[in-house]
């Protein structure tokens, strides 16, 4: 077995084993229903986490993705309501906006050397502001659209269904995995990720390859917030206030390495899910209160990060190491192929 | 027929800011070739391979690739021309595979996404060919040292590579490794790509090269073919003129007799990858000199006597007493003191102003409750200002802007403000001024005869012989002899590192 | 020849007092001071009534009290190479811990109170600061596990709710006066003192700066630098115990929700603001102190100002990322070279 997959499989099994817990204490949450309400309602968070994976991977960071939200939230609403915009031309603006936000980012990052945290940092008071600024209130959004979306559903058997925001989610999710896995910007967020200045060496173009992350982890952001607003039927500007902190913590529990280059996109996906149960199973229970889900995701965060932490500093590695060094040379030459 | 030339130098000149790097360097590697670059720090290798692969441009002079100059393009341009290098600090990915690290930025695709099944079949069949069988779908960091360079060897080769340039690959590897190093470079060889090895192994010159180029203080020196080359004359080109003898220098060496006991005795003392076991014992009021070339495990004992890596066997007595050091916390508290040689990144705080440097080893010393005064502070830096002769305008101002030379006082001032009863100085005198320099070694001198125990590393053998009482001579990291008495000369030293090849 | 050398004496004088660090901090803050002058005469006005001080400079100093604390201990965390992002946190669970010992009347010894809102505090920047040094985590990821179970912790404490609370002597730390002057900024100030005369008195300051500038080098001359490091996360989470102490002392309640949420990116912001270079090295303590101010005086100055208060994030952010590229050797060398290229046209 590779040690890149250790983490992932560690993701999975938490997982499964909360999924069983949660199925053995209650009745009613090994249904289908629960699964797919499971996607329902972590949607939006899985889409972004899914962009923050990419900033990760390539060794950065992005605090801004929660006032993203909030701030996409807002301003759909109120293009939308106060200026009877088409929901889908409010979209694409709020979507283009966002990727040339991501891009400035990146430039201040990546041209400049600013520290990512810090700019980012800045992004998300600026856009928490801006949010502010477009509207204090709460907009509801009563276009009729809206309502179609909320109508929108393919009925999964078991009594479960694919709701639009999970559709949007998984074609996000499918778009993302080959993005990361067979393209060359995918791989090269990896090799960035992985060593920057060997990366320079060897040919790969780290500032488009940086710059093109942050886009587009903003776009993914504010489509997270589109779909946030599916959820809400509203703009709110202090929506999904700390919700970067969720992101973040679902990539590192989702097996991504959070000093960049090591992880899947499909961790994420866990990563959010394990959240997700752990609220389902919270809820179930009514006796827990909401809180032991951010000390349980602490927990979980020690345990990935010490277990990142002793796999890369070679106490896990060292039995492969000596493995593998032994399978060159000395074995009998291959002359047939000269 | 004499085979082709691919690689011409020839005339180069690179200046920086108030250093001559490299003045009228020539190099010439034909094809099938592997030729040594050697010379000792400061020789100008390094620069001039980044002349060559593109990382600097050269200042005048002219670089050809198969006839065709190079000179004045981009790195990047140059590695498709056919330069590739590997560096002992292997460039790949660490976190990624084997395949993609061969493949990164030129992947196969099949219907606008990267194939990889295609590229994993291609890596094996690259990497078999070069008769290095892995799995290619493992992750790089998975494998040692050794199999990252011969897959970036093969990464480069893949990418049409006509020329090699390995820099100084073998410097961690172990006698097993280098062997299957050698292999492959024997295998590029025979497909006629041409290969320069630089090294500080003399013994794997003569096992693997065909020619040797020789640089010393950013000078050509001398260019010839390994056999009308014995070590013992390319000892010589390489640390310059200097079969003066200088055992006439007058220096009276102190002869131990069997009763004295040594301050510091470490025996059986050794690292895998650093230094085999040998023993050290060094006494009171005399100085023990670390002879051999660069590399040859003279630095990485130092830094296991001071605690910096532990030892993996050996013990240390400090004055008979049995002590093991867990950090170099520990060893100063037992009296020891270490100037390492890079200045930059082991010596120098940059930030901190001289008087903070001066202090600080006394300070760890005393821990960080106890304060040195600013008035004992004042003190200590007027001293050693006045002693070690250190020129700043002030002693408040960030150290990194003082000279070299200075900066190099400024850490010896740490270190004997300390009061230690042991000093360790690595290559003390590299890269500062004559003058300084004089003053260093007189210094080195005086503080012997005060009763300090001394340790020198140097590559300069003349200061070797000037100051030793005895000489331990350390090469491919085994400490192979001990001089003493009269057998302290440059040419008695230089010898026995030509001489003694490895076991 | 004399006025010419006597002018250039002079421009030397004043390069020397731009390049000084407190230059440009105090310059900024007192153009904001300047503006509330103009703009309302009164503002430095200081009343006393009931032997208590009033006043818009008054309230800057007491609302800007507890990121002033934080402020304090992230310099030096930071100054090490590190950052803390569980301040917030912290403070929420020293508030917690206070106002669930006073309201179950537990502990009703005001010293014990504090005691033991500092004594958790410690705890929680021991874990980090072993995290750090002894796990070798890195700082900002070790500290983001704090940061997310910490507030969780708070409200487990709390149970969720905003514990209110009547304690006439823990209400004095945020509440309360001394000759007049509020008992928080007292309070800072005396931080401030001590931690300098420590930093002045023992060795603590040098080696901080040692290990944040060159670790490498520190460890050679023997510098042990967990032990430093762990103090230093120590010391940034009782000045984050003490911020919390005087913000729940001040509403009388815990709010293991909000109490000082997003403060931590103030304190840094601070930090940044005041000179500090995040790489770590020479840290400055006093132009931390003038970017808190800065940056309240900033919130102030738009509040009274009538602007709405939403824009004070969008102030922070362009503040932040000004001082930031102003700071970045890329940024200046393109400045140059646009310079340099203007005058070579003008040629």
């Amino acid at each position: 077995m590779k040690t890149r997959y250790l983490p992932l499989i560690a993701t999975i099994i938490v997982f499964v084993s909360l999924y069983l817990w949660g199925a053995l204490q209650f009745d009613n949450f090994f249904s289908m229903r629960v699964f797919t309400n499971l996607f329902t309602d972590n949607a939006f968070l899985v889409i972004t986490a899914i962009g923050m994976t990419f900033v990760i991977l390539s060794g950065g960071i992005d605090l801004s993705v929660g006032s993203m939200i909030a701030c996409v939230g807002v301003s759909v609403a109120v293009l939308i309501e106060h200026y009877q915009f088409h929901p889908i031309l409010a979209f694409t603006i709020v979507l283009i906006s966002a990727w040339m936000f991501g891009t400035f980012m990146g430039i201040l990052i990546e041209r400049y050397k600013l520290p990512p945290f810090i700019v980012t940092l800045a992004g998300m008071f600026f856009l928490r502001g801006l949010s502010f600024v477009i509207s204090i209130e709460s907009i509801p959004i009563t276009h009729p659209f809206y309502d179609e979306i909320a109508d929108f559903s393919i009925p999964v058997i078991g009594g479960g269904n694919l709701t639009a925001s999970t559709v949007i989610m998984l074609i996000v999710l499918i778009i993302a995995v080959f993005l990361a896995h067979y393209t060359r910007f995918g791989r090269n967020v990896y090799a960035v990720g992985g060593n920057e200045s060997s990366a320079r060496l060897l040919g790969v173009p780290v500032s488009r390859t940086i710059i093109n992350t942050y886009a587009f982890n903003s776009f993914l952001a504010a489509l997270s917030g589109i779909v946030f607003s599916f959820y809400t039927f509203s703009g709110y500007s202090l929506a999904a206030m700390g919700l970067e902190l969720d992101a973040i913590a679902s990539v590192v529990i989702g097996g991504t390495l959070l000093t960049g280059g090591v992880g899947f996109v499909v961790g994420t996906v866990f990563g959010v899910l394990i959240q997700g149960v752990i609220q389902t199973i919270i809820s179930f229970d009514g006796t827990l209160n909401s809180w032991w889900t951010k000390i349980f995701i602490g927990l979980l965060l020690f345990v990935f990060i010490a277990m990142q932490r002793l796999i890369s500093s070679g106490h896990i590695l060292v039995y492969f190491k000596n493995m593998k060094g032994r399978v060159i040379g000395d074995t009998k030459a291959d002359t047939t192929r000269y | 027929m004499e085979p082709k030339s691919i690689l011409k130098v020839s005339q180069l000149n690179k200046s920086f800011p108030g250093v001559k790097a490299l003045s009228q360097v020539q190099l010439e590697l034909r094809e099938g070739e592997i030729m040594a670059l050697l010379g000792g720090n400061g020789a100008g290798k390094s620069t001039l391979i980044k002349c060559i692969t593109g990382v600097y441009t050269s200042d005048g002079g002219s670089i050809s690739l198969s006839g065709q100059s190079i000179r004045g393009l981009s790195a990047e341009e140059i590695i498709l021309k056919g330069i590739s290098t590997v560096h002992q600090e292997v460039n790949l990915i660490p976190t990624l595979s084997v395949a993609e690290n061969i493949y990164l930025g030129r992947q196969p695709y099949r219907f606008g996404l990267i194939d990889w099944a295609k590229m994993n079949t291609n890596a094996e069949e690259l990497l078999s060919s070069m008769k290095v069988f892995i799995d290619v779908t493992a992750t790089l960091n998975d494998y040692s040292i050794a199999v990252q360079q011969m897959i970036a060897i093969a990464r480069g080769v893949d990418m049409s590579a006509k020329v090699l340039i390995l820099d100084e690959p073998t410097a961690s590897l172990d006698n097993k490794e280098v062997e299957q190093l050698f292999t492959l470079m024997r295998e590029l060889k025979s497909r006629g790509i041409g290969i320069v090895f630089v090294t500080h192994f003399l013994d794997q010159v003569y096992d693997v090269c065909d020619q040797i180029t020789v640089l010393r203080n950013g000078q050509f020196v001398a260019s010839s073919s390994v056999d009308e080359l014995p070590q013992i004359e390319l000892i010589n080109l390489m640390l310059g003129k200097q079969i003066s003898n200088k055992n006439s220098s007058g220096k009276s060496r102190h002869t131990t007799d069997s009763n004295s006991k040594p301050f510091l005795s470490a025996s059986n003392i050794g690292r895998k990858g650093m230094i085999n076991p040998c023993d050290v014992n060094i006494y009171s009021g005399q100085t023990l000199g670390l002879g051999g070339l660069l590399g040859s495990g003279r630095t990485e004992l130092a830094k296991l006597l001071f605690g910096i890596v532990k030892p993996e066997q050996g013990t240390i007595q400090i004055e008979g007493e049995v002590k093991a050091f867990g950090s170099p916390h520990d060893a100063i508290q037992e009296g020891l003191a270490f100037c390492p040689e890079d200045r930059k990144v082991e010596g120098i705080i940059g930030e901190l102003s001289v008087l903070e440097n001066m202090v600080l080893a006394l300070q760890a010393k005393q821990g960080w409750f106890r304060m040195i005064g600013p008035k004992e502070q004042k003190e200590i830096g007027k001293k050693f200002v006045r002693s070690l002769n250190i020129v700043t305008s002030d002693i408040n101002k960030p150290v990194k802007e003082l000279s070299g030379g200075n900066q190099q006082k400024v850490i010896l001032a740490r270190w004997l403000a300390s009061g230690p009863s042991l000093l360790i100085l690595d290559e003390p005198t590299r890269g500062i001024d004559v003058g300084a320099k004089s003053e260093i070694l007189q210094i080195i001198d005086g503080l012997c005869k005060q009763g300090m125990a001394l340790m020198v590393i140097s590559s300069e053998l003349d200061e070797i012989v000037e100051f030793s009482d005895r000489v331990s001579v350390l090469k491919d990291h085994n400490m192979i002899a001990e001089l003493t008495g009269k057998d302290i000369s440059t040419q008695k030293l230089m010898e026995t590192i030509a001489h003694e090849g490895r076991d | 020849m004399l006025t010419i050398s006597d002018r250039k004496e002079k421009t030397i004088v004043l390069k020397e007092i731009m390049q000084s660090r407190l230059f440009w901090p105090i310059f900024v803050l007192l153009l904001l001071l300047a503006f509330n002058l103009i703009n309302d005469p009164s503002f430095f006005a200081i009343e006393i009534k009931q032997g208590r001080l009033f006043g818009s400079v008054i309230d800057i100093l007491n609302r800007a009290a507890p990121i002033a604390l934080l402020a304090l201990g992230m310099t030096l965390v930071i100054a090490t190479g590190g950052i803390d992002l569980s301040v917030g946190a912290v403070i929420a669970i020293s508030g917690a811990v206070c106002a669930y010992l006073i309201q179950n009347e537990i502990v009703t010894s005001t010293p014990l109170i504090i005691l033991a809102g500092i004594g958790v505090a410690l705890i929680a920047g021991l874990w980090n600061g072993i995290l750090v040094s002894i796990l070798g985590i890195q700082p900002i990821i070790a500290t983001l596990i704090l940061m997310v179970a910490g507030r969780g912790i708070a409200q487990l404490i709390t149970g969720g709710q905003i514990l209110t609370f009547d304690h006439v002597g823990f209400e004095f730390i945020g509440g309360g006066t001394l000759f007049g002057i509020p008992f928080s900024i007292v309070l800072v100030v005396l931080t401030y003192g001590v931690t300098f005369l420590v930093l002045r008195k023992t060795a603590l300051g040098l080696f901080i700066a040692s290990i944040g500038a060159n670790p490498t080098a520190s460890y050679f001359a023997g510098i042990r630098e967990p032990q430093i490091k762990i103090l230093v996360y120590m010391f940034s989470g009782l000045c984050a115990g003490l911020a919390g102490m005087i913000l729940t002392s001040d509403i009388q309640g815990a709010d293991a929700n909000n109490a000082g949420l997003w403060s931590e990116l103030d304190a840094i912001l601070a930090v940044v603001v005041g000179g500090t270079a995040l790489t770590g090295g020479r840290y400055y303590i006093g132009p931390t102190l003038i970017g808190v101010l800065i940056l309240q005086t900033m919130t102030t100055t738009i509040l009274t100002n009538g602007l709405p208060v939403q824009f004070t994030h969008i102030v922070k952010a362009a503040v932040v990322i000004l001082v930031m590229l102003i700071m970045s050797p890329q940024f200046r060398g393109e400045l140059n070279r646009l310079r340099t290229n203007k005058t070579k046209e003008i040629i």
